[in-house]
């Protein structure tokens, strides 16, 4: 597979107490587990099936992911700014592997 | 066979027109039941209530492969009345779960969206799950010109 690479847009500042819309896209085949080859043997399943978003530890937002999720999983949610401090997003494969991505937001 | 009249005869097609007819909705029947049985382990049982949510979808995707989804639940987000989980089924897919989202206090919003996959025409329920135990739901159909399961 291609490498993985996550992507994260987010606001660099904000207000305390605003409410952040958070756009977050990871490559990744997602693998369904129900295709076959051209000799008619399935493909191992191998899909994101994890996403989680921390601000200072703490999680804001959380998904279980199965199958049914699109190639390149991408998701959009908010987030309630109290405080400069770093996010912190997770996602998590079949085989394992974490891919992570930090960044830092400023409130003021 | 005298006892086989025009009459009889006519009685057995209709008979058998209402066995073909009833056995060609089982396979979508079947779906439905793996999306409930979804939803039931979900809830614990409870029926979900109509209302608060809202599923935001197509009504026709053109490409099952990545259609667009969004739920937005109507909630104040505060530490004592907030939605803790949004479920995602669609009831024609060979596996009817699709993304369970976890939502906290500090989310703000409880709104998420993503992309998913269709293996045809059928219906997307959300199910989601308040902080007071109670649980409501939302339902779209969503037409698949192209479905997206591969196979």
């Amino acid at each position: 597979m291609a490498k993985i690479k996550p992507r994260v847009k987010l606001p660099k500042k904000a207000k305390a107490g605003e409410t952040i819309t958070i756009k977050t896209i990871i490559s990744h085949k997602m693998e369904s587990g129900r295709r076959k080859d051209k000799k008619g043997n399935v493909i191992a399943r191998r899909i994101i099936n994890k996403f989680a978003c921390k601000f200072e530890g703490q999680t804001i937002f959380g998904c279980d992911i199965e199958p049914a999720i699109s190639a390149n999983p991408y998701f959009q949610f908010n987030a309630k700014v109290e405080k400069t401090g770093e996010f912190e997003f997770i996602w998590t494969d079949d085989n394992g592997d974490t891919y992570q991505k930090k960044q830092t937001i400023k409130v003021s | 066979m005298p006892e086989l009249s025009r009459r009889h005869i006519l009685g057995m097609g209709a008979g058998a027109l209402v066995v073909s007819s009833l056995s060609i909705p089982f396979s979508a029947l079947a779906a439905n039941t793996m999306a409930t049985d979804a939803i039931m382990k979900f809830t614990g049982g409870a029926k979900p209530k109509d209302g608060l949510v809202t599923l935001d979808m197509p009504e026709i995707a053109e490409n099952g492969n990545t259609v667009p989804v969004g739920v937005s639940v109507d909630s104040p987000m505060t530490a004592d009345n907030y939605v803790k989980s949004v479920l995602v089924v669609a009831d024609g897919n060979p596996s009817a779960g699709v993304a369970t989202f976890h939502f906290s206090p500090m989310s703000g919003a409880a709104e998420a969206s993503t992309r998913m996959r269709l293996a045809k025409t059928q219906n997307v329920i959300a199910v989601a799950a308040m902080s007071d135990g109670s649980f409501h739901s939302a339902q779209s159909v969503v037409k698949v010109t192209i479905g997206g399961c591969g196979g």
